[in-house]
C-alpha cells in the first residue's frame, strides 16, 4: 500500500517534468529574444555593413515572426540541436559535453569536501549547542556565507598560491600536461587516472584542490548551519530522552538516533546545494580560469552568442530540475511519514 | 615547511605527490590574455576581432605589409614588389619564390589570388575590406587572376585611392591561405571555411596546434618558416581576471601578461623582475551625441562639451600608460593623421557657449557607456566636468553589447565607447565618421556617423572624394582638412588613443607590439 502511494508520488514527479522543461525553454527562450542585445553583433561584429548584418540576421532566423523562431527551435531541440556556437564555432551540444565536465569534476570535489566538514561540524555544534566550538563554527560558515567568493578566490590563490607555494596556479592543467589525456568523461582527474598517467593526475588533482576548497568553504555555510539546525530539533525530541533514560551512550544517540531522523531532511539541502554549484561557480571557475559551464555561460552572455546561452541554460535547468525531482522522489522513500 | 604535496595530503587525497606545477618551462612561452573575443575563429576572412587577428598575423604571411617603423611606407611581404597602371586601375603584384607553407609546399601566385578571391566569395564580416572596391563574387575570378606562379594582377572595377587598395590589402583579409589545403578540406563549397576556422594554412611563424575557447590557444613553430620563432611553443592562455595575471605573473608561470590594470602596472613599476613594453594602439574612445536630441543639433552645445572635458586629468588619473589623449578621429600612427590636440579643458569658454546656444542653465541627457572599468570611471569624471557646466548627466552603464546594440538602433543620447579601424588607411575612420550620404533609418550605411544622426553632405562628400584620389599628398592634404572640421563642428569628442602594453618578467624579450593586432609578432620572443 505505502509502497504504491510512493510510486504515485513519484510517477507524478515525473509526469510534471516535461510541463517544467518546456515552461523553462518557453521562458529561456523569451528572455533570449527580450535582451537588449543584438545577436547579429556576436555573428559579424559591430562594423560589419548593413547587407551582411542583414543576412546574418536572416541565417539566424532572427528576420521571422517570434512564434515561427520558437516553432523552429523546438524543432531543433527534439532532434537534439541547440544550434552553433558563433564563439566557439562548434555545436552547442558538443561545448556543453566539453565544459560541463569541468564543472562537475569541480562541484562534485567541492560537495564531498562541503559534506566531509559541514555534516560534522554541523551535528557537533548542535551537541555541544551554545560552546566555544558552537561559537566557532558560526563564526566560520558566517564568513563562508558573507564573503564574496571571489574575494575569497583571489585571498586562496594569493596566500596557497603566491606566498606559501603550496597551490599551483590557475587553470584546470599545467601547460606541459595539456592535450595529453584523451577525453573519455571530460574529468581530467577521472580521466587521467583511466588514462594511468599519473603525472597528469597528479597535476590535475592539484590544480582541482583550491578552487575546489574555496567553493566547499562557500557550500559548507549552508550545510554545517542546516545540519546544526536540523540536529538541534532532532536532540530536542522525546525519543532522545528516552534514549538517554535508557543509558544509550552519546555517540550511538548523536550519529544513530538523532542523525539518521535528520538525513531525510538534509538530503534535500545537500541536493539543491549540489545543483546550485552544477549551474557553474561563475565567479570562482572565471578567477581560476577554470574551463567550466559557469565561464562558457558568461563568456556567451557578454558576447551575445544566444544559441550558447539558449542551450547552457536549458542544461542547467534541466539539472536542477531533475535533482530537484531526486531530492523529492529521495525525500519520500527516506521518510515513511510523506506520502 | 609546508610543500603542495601536505597540502594535498591535509585535503584527504593521498593520489597527489610532487609539487605540479613549476614556473613555465622553457621552449614554450606562456601569455597569459583575455582571448574570450575571437569570434569568427582564425579563418582569415572571418576573423575579425582582436585575438584571432594577432594570431592570424603570426600564422599567416600576407600580399604586402606597412613597415614596422614607419606605418606611412608599405613594404612586399609575399610580393616581392608591385605595378600599379597610371590610371591607378590594375595591380602587378610579383611573388616571391622562396616561400613554404606550413605543410611544406611551395607559395604560389594562385594561392594569393584564391585567397582574395575567396575572402570576396564567403563575404564574411570582414570581407567588405576587399569587396568595397567593386569586387563581387561574380566578377571576382576574372579581376584578381594569377597570370603565372609568380605573378598575380588585379583589376579594379572603378577607381580607387593606390594608397587605400594597398593597406586593404595589409589587413588580415590579405593573408595568403595554401589553396590545396584550403580545398582539400572543403565542404559544401565553403573553401574550406569550416576547417580553417580551427586549423590554419599559412607560411607565417607558427602554426596553430590547438584552441579551446575561452582556455587556450597553442601555437608551434612552423618548420619551414622563413623568419623561424626563437621560441617553439606559445601557449595563449585565457586568464579573464588582471589581478590573476599579475599573480601568474609573480609566480613565473605566465611569462607575458597581456591585460593589466593601470593600478597593477604602477604596483610593478620599478621592479626589476618585470618590464613593460608599450606601443600605441589604433583603439580610440570617444563620446557620441545623438544629433536626434534637440541640444545637440547646436554646434556651440557640442563644442562647449568638448571644452569641459578635462582629457588630460582622464589620462593621467584614471588611464595611466593604457590610454594617452588624442583628439581627431584619425589615430596616431594612421597615415594622415594630424597630431592636433585642439580642446583643454576651460569651463567659462564653455559655459559662454552654451549660453550663446541658448541654455545658459545648462539641460539634462544620458550618457551610456560600458560598465567595465575604466569606462564608469571615465563616465564619473564626465559627469562632473558636465555639471560644472550645467549640464546634468545621468549615467546608465551596460555590457558592451548592449551599449552597442542601443548605439546601432540611434537610441542613445549621450554614448561613450570605442573605435578600431578595420585597415590602417585613413578612409576606414572617415568613412566610419564622416560619410553618411543617407541619414534615413532605411540607410545601407549604418556608420557610427549615421548612428548618430551625424547627416554633413560636404564632410561626406570630402571623405569619399578622398578615397578615389590617387595622388597620395593631396588624399593626405584633403584627410588633414576633413579633421580640422570634424573636430570643430562634429557631433563627436574623440578624447584617449590606447597603448598597448605587454608585462614580461625579466628575461623575456622580443614581443612585437603592433598598432593593429595582426602586426604584433611573437617570432623573435625569446626566454632567458
Amino acid at each position: 500500500m505505502i509502497a504504491g502511494a510512493r510510486l504515485h508520488a513519484g510517477a507524478a514527479g515525473l509526469a510534471s517534468l516535461p510541463v517544467t522543461l518546456f515552461g523553462l525553454i518557453l521562458v529561456t527562450f523569451l528572455i533570449g529574444r527580450a535582451v537588449p542585445i543584438d545577436p547579429v553583433l556576436a555573428v559579424v561584429g559591430d562594423h560589419a555593413p548593413a547587407d551582411v548584418v542583414a543576412r546574418a540576421r536572416a541565417e539566424l532566423g532572427l528576420d521571422q515572426p517570434l512564434i515561427v523562431q520558437f516553432w523552429i527551435y523546438l524543432r531543433h531541440l527534439a532532434a537534439f540541436d541547440l544550434g552553433t556556437s558563433v564563439m566557439t564555432q562548434q555545436p552547442v551540444t558538443a561545448d556543453i559535453a566539453q565544459y560541463f565536465p569541468p564543472t562537475l569534476e569541480l562541484a562534485t570535489a567541492a560537495m564531498l569536501i562541503a559534506l566531509a566538514v559541514g555534516v560534522p561540524l554541523g551535528v557537533l555544534s548542535a551537541w555541544w549547542r551554545g560552546s566555544w566550538f558552537d561559537h566557532s563554527v558560526r563564526i566560520l560558515t558566517l564568513v563562508g556565507q558573507s564573503v564574496p567568493v571571489f574575494v575569497l578566490a583571489l585571498l586562496a590563490l594569493l596566500v596557497f598560491y603566491v606566498k606559501l607555494d603550496m597551490a599551483p596556479g590557475t587553470g584546470q592543467i599545467d601547460v606541459i600536461y595539456q592535450g595529453m589525456v584523451s577525453p573519455v568523461t571530460g574529468m581530467l582527474v577521472v580521466d587521467a587516472a583511466l588514462d594511468g598517467q599519473w603525472d597528469v593526475l597528479q597535476d590535475a588533482f592539484a590544480h582541482l584542490a583550491l578552487p575546489a576548497l574555496v567553493l566547499a568553504y562557500f557550500s559548507l555555510a549552508p550545510v554545517a548551519r542546516l545540519t546544526r539546525s536540523f540536529m538541534q530539533d532532532a536532540l530536542s525530541g522525546e525519543y532522545i530522552v528516552t534514549a538517554r533514560a535508557k543509558g544509550l551512550s552519546g555517540a550511538r544517540i548523536l550519529w544513530r538516533h538523532a542523525f539518521g531522523n535528520v538525513a531525510v531532511p538534509l538530503v534535500t539541502v545537500v541536493v539543491l546545494a549540489y545543483a546550485n554549484l552544477l549551474q557553474g561557480a561563475v565567479l570562482t571557475e572565471t578567477v581560476f580560469s577554470w574551463p567550466g559551464l559557469g565561464q562558457y555561460l558568461t563568456v556567451s552572455l557578454l558576447n551575445a552568442d544566444l544559441n550558447a546561452v539558449l542551450g547552457a541554460t536549458l542544461v542547467v535547468g534541466f539539472f536542477y530540475v531533475v535533482l530537484n525531482l531526486l531530492a523529492d522522489l529521495a525525500y519520500r522513500l527516506l521518510d515513511p511519514r510523506v506520502r | 615547511m609546508l610543500t603542495r604535496r601536505t597540502l594535498m595530503a591535509s585535503a584527504a587525497l593521498p593520489l597527489v605527490g610532487r609539487s605540479a606545477l613549476a614556473a613555465s618551462p622553457p621552449g614554450i612561452v606562456v601569455m597569459a590574455k583575455q582571448i574570450d573575443d575571437i569570434v569568427g575563429a582564425f579563418d582569415p576572412a572571418e576573423s575579425y576581432e582582436f585575438t584571432n587577428n594577432e594570431v592570424c598575423g603570426n600564422c599567416y604571411r600576407k600580399l604586402i605589409v606597412p613597415d614596422v617603423a614607419d606605418t606611412s611606407k608599405l613594404q612586399g611581404d609575399v610580393a616581392q614588389s608591385w605595378d600599379v597602371t597610371p590610371d591607378g586601375l590594375t595591380f602587378t603584384f610579383h611573388i616571391r619564390d622562396n616561400i613554404v607553407f606550413s605543410s611544406g609546399k611551395k607559395l604560389t601566385a594562385e594561392d594569393v589570388a584564391f585567397s582574395l578571391q575567396r575572402v570576396v566569395k564567403l563575404n564574411k564580416a570582414p570581407g567588405f575590406v576587399i569587396g568595397q572596391f567593386g569586387f563581387t563574387a561574380d566578377n571576382v575570378e576574372q579581376m584578381i587572376r594569377a597570370t603565372d606562379p609568380k605573378t598575380v594582377v588585379m583589376k579594379l572595377p572603378e577607381m580607387q585611392a593606390t594608397s587605400f587598395v594597398l593597406y586593404c590589402l595589409s589587413a588580415t583579409v590579405g593573408c595568403v591561405v595554401e589553396k590545396a589545403e584550403a580545398l582539400a578540406h572543403q565542404t559544401n563549397g565553403d573553401l574550406g571555411n569550416a576547417w580553417l576556422k580551427t586549423h590554419t594554412a599559412g607560411a607565417g611563424s607558427y602554426t596553430l596546434v590547438d584552441w579551446q575557447a575561452s582556455d587556450h590557444i597553442i601555437l608551434q613553430a612552423n618548420p619551414h618558416a622563413a623568419v623561424k620563432p626563437k621560441v617553439p611553443r606559445l601557449i595563449l592562455r585565457h586568464v579573464a581576471d588582471p589581478a590573476a595575471q599579475l599573480l601568474l605573473l609573480q609566480k613565473g608561470d605566465a611569462d607575458i601578461a597581456r591585460d593589466l590594470t593601470a593600478d597593477q602596472l604602477k604596483s610593478i613599476a620599478g621592479n626589476a623582475g618585470y618590464h613593460v613594453d608599450k606601443a600605441n594602439q589604433l583603439n580610440q574612445m570617444y563620446f557620441a551625441m545623438n544629433v536626434d536630441v534637440a541640444e545637440f543639433k547646436k554646434p556651440e552645445v557640442r563644442q562647449a562639451i568638448k571644452m569641459a572635458i578635462d582629457y588630460q586629468g582622464i589620462a593621467d588619473n584614471i588611464t595611466p600608460n593604457l590610454w594617452s589623449v588624442w583628439q581627431s578621429f584619425l589615430p596616431k600612427g594612421m597615415p594622415g593623421a594630424t597630431n592636433e590636440i585642439p580642446f583643454k579643458k576651460d569651463p567659462e569658454k564653455a559655459k559662454a557657449l552654451l549660453a550663446q546656444a541658448g541654455y545658459p542653465d545648462g539641460f539634462s541627457v544620458t550618457l551610456d557607456h560600458f560598465s567595465k572599468a575604466p569606462y564608469p570611471q571615465i563616465a564619473q569624471a564626465l559627469q562632473s566636468d558636465l555639471a560644472a557646466i550645467g549640464i546634468k548627466v545621468t549615467l546608465i552603464a551596460g555590457e558592451q553589447k548592449q551599449v552597442i546594440s542601443k548605439n546601432r538602433a540611434r537610441q542613445h543620447q549621450l554614448l561613450m565607447t570605442t573605435w578600431f579601424p578595420d585597415y590602417l588607411d585613413a578612409n576606414s575612420n572617415a568613412q566610419a565618421f564622416c560619410d553618411n550620404p543617407d541619414d534615413a533609418d532605411t540607410s545601407k550605411l549604418h556608420s557610427p556617423a549615421w548612428r548618430t544622426h551625424f547627416f554633413d553632405p560636404a564632410l561626406t562628400a570630402e571623405a569619399e572624394q578622398a578615397v578615389k584620389e590617387v595622388d597620395t599628398t593631396k588624399r593626405m592634404a584633403l584627410y588633414a582638412k576633413m579633421q580640422n572640421e570634424f573636430m570643430q563642428m562634429a557631433p563627436f569628442a574623440f578624447i584617449l588613443q590606447s597603448n598597448e602594453i605587454a608585462t614580461m618578467r625579466k628575461g623575456v624579450t622580443g614581443l612585437q607590439l603592433g598598432v593593429l593586432p595582426d602586426y604584433t609578432k611573437y617570432a623573435d620572443i625569446v626566454k632567458a
